[in-house]
């Protein structure tokens, strides 16, 4: 049986009629077209579907969208404004932080996340608030670098950085 | 792809209307607060409600209340994070916050919570598996199967307690309040806990874990260790609670719990007894660690050699009293990772 749900993702308002049984992953994937939120363990075990739900990074594998009405999500085509890219997504792309990039949008908003509580973290902040995202080849030495690089960015130009 | 077996959805307003619907639909429904444990076990199929009772929209289940100097109640729905990050936890029962704080990743601690992680699912290498895997094996007793494959001569199984908070809430003295569609009942934490790796909560189908209510500070301090191959992600495959009251350098109660080494928390008190009217001394700590390490059984049912497991019980309840007596100098506080 089929259900009607409002959802809002990045900033605009979705009716959807689905399943009750389909997690907001499937939603936004298959409903929505939003595709850059990617399908990995699908048990809650690497991070690769992390989205932002009121700012707080949770895995969109393990969310049911009927829980999910009334609050605003976020995915990672809702970083760039425009055609500028997120500090972030700049700083991954310039030093080469993705490799296949599978787990780059999980990464990217749960980085993004740490940056607005904690505009300067150290390495070990860093390596802490982003423990639930798996990498399996880029290695975490560039997404580190980038993370660092886009926090340095953001604090010298506060009006890129939201 | 793994998706969720089909079900229909329900999110009453009070804890007496979930305990109503449960009742109403039989066997056929299920209670669900943050899903983190129980949405990867529906996709592998070990369950497969028709109808799941959602908890999220219960206020009365929400948030921590109360002073650590007249005891704390915390609203089971309270995320992992919330716990982790409380001042009056991570102060007063610093064991707690280390343990929500060590469950999991940090996306699973803004979803998951503290109730859910209290009647956490045990597990065993046999059946947090795929339903293909569990299949091709022949199942196993805890579903779909009728032998345990880790001890195939056993009549029961031996699925292993895989909480992080609930050997620190027994030794924190803690207790919960379940209420039921005919009543409600507070008991001890450990009252919760069955030795049956398939029954492994006293908690009817229809009770909801309602309040989880930890006694006064008054005095006592605490640690948890966790072990586990990585640093995140990983369940405990030994846990280590104490929590001590000491008084002028001496140890005037105690208590040791430990997790990960059988279906349910084991406490230790031969070594908590051992400890009282003792200083924390290196002589006092080793002859402590060798009786805690007693209780600990585990079989070869989860991540590391079962023995290894066994030793390390050892180690890091050592660690723990060094930590707790200032002593501490050689290794990390919280975890081991290997």
């Amino acid at each position: 049986m089929k259900t009607r749900l409002s959802l809002t993702v990045n900033g605009e308002t979705h009716e959807v009629l689905v399943p009750v049984h389909k997690t907001l992953l499937e939603v936004l994937r298959e409903d929505l077209g939003l595709t850059g939120t990617k399908h990995g363990c699908e048990l809650g075990e690497c991070g690769t579907c992390t989205v932002l739900v009121e700012g707080e990074p949770v895995l969109s594998c393990l969310a049911l969208p009927v829980e999910m009405e009334g609050r605003a999500i976020t995915t990672v085509e809702g970083m760039a404004e425009g055609s500028t890219l997120h500090p972030l997504q700049q700083a991954f792309a310039e030093l080469g932080a993705a490799q296949c990039g599978y787990c780059t949008p999980g990464i990217l908003l749960t980085a993004q996340r740490l940056l607005e509580d904690n505009p300067v973290p150290t390495r070990t902040e860093i390596k802490e608030a982003l423990a639930g995202n798996l990498c399996r080849c880029t290695g975490y030495t560039k997404i580190l670098d980038a993370v660092e690089l886009a926090a340095l960015r953001m604090g010298r130009q506060p009006a890129a950085g939201r | 792809m793994m998706r969720l077996p089909a079900f229909t959805y329900l999110a009453p307003p009070t804890v007496a209307e979930a305990a109503r619907a449960v009742v109403e639909h039989g066997g056929e429904a299920m209670l669900v607060a943050g899903g983190t444990d129980l949405y990867p076990n529906m996709k592998r199929r070990q369950f497969e409600p028709k109808v799941l009772i959602g908890l999220g929209a219960i206020r009365e289940l929400r948030g921590v209340s109360g002073r650590a100097r007249e005891g704390l109640r915390i609203g089971p729905t309270t995320t992992l994070t919330a716990v982790a990050r409380h001042p009056e936890i991570a102060r007063h029962y610093g064991a707690l916050a280390t343990a929500a704080g060590l469950v999991s990743s940090p996306q699973l601690r803004n979803m998951g919570t503290i109730g859910g992680n209290v009647c956490v699912d045990t597990r065993c290498n046999y059946y947090n598996q795929a339903y293909e895997w569990r299949k091709a094996i022949g199942f196993c007793m805890k579903k779909d199967g009728d032998i345990c494959l880790v001890a195939p001569s056993s009549s029961r199984c031996w699925a292993v307690s895989s909480s992080d908070t609930a050997p620190v809430l027994w030794s924190l003295g803690a207790r919960v309040r379940l209420v039921g569609a005919t009543g409600e009942r507070t008991m001890p934490v450990e009252a919760l806990y069955r030795d049956d790796g398939i029954e492994y909560l006293a908690k009817r189908p229809d009770e909801v874990l309602a309040d989880i209510l930890l006694p006064p500070a008054d005095g006592w301090t605490s640690a948890y260790l966790k072990l586990r191959r990585r640093g995140s992600f990983d369940f405990p495959v030994l846990g280590v609670a104490v929590a001590l009251r000491i008084e002028g350098a001496v140890v005037r109660d105690a208590k040791i719990v430990l997790g990960a080494v059988a279906s349910l928390p084991r406490s230790a008190p031969a070594a908590a007894s051992a400890l009282v009217g003792e200083r924390l001394t290196p002589e006092v700590i080793t002859r402590v660690a060798d009786l805690a390490a007693g209780p600990a059984k585990p079989l070869d049912n989860t991540d590391y050699a079962h023995f290894y497991r066994k030793k390390m019980t050892r180690v890091f309840v050592a660690r723990a009293l060094r930590r707790l007596g200032g002593l501490d100098g050689e290794g990390r506080a919280e975890e081991e990772v290997a």
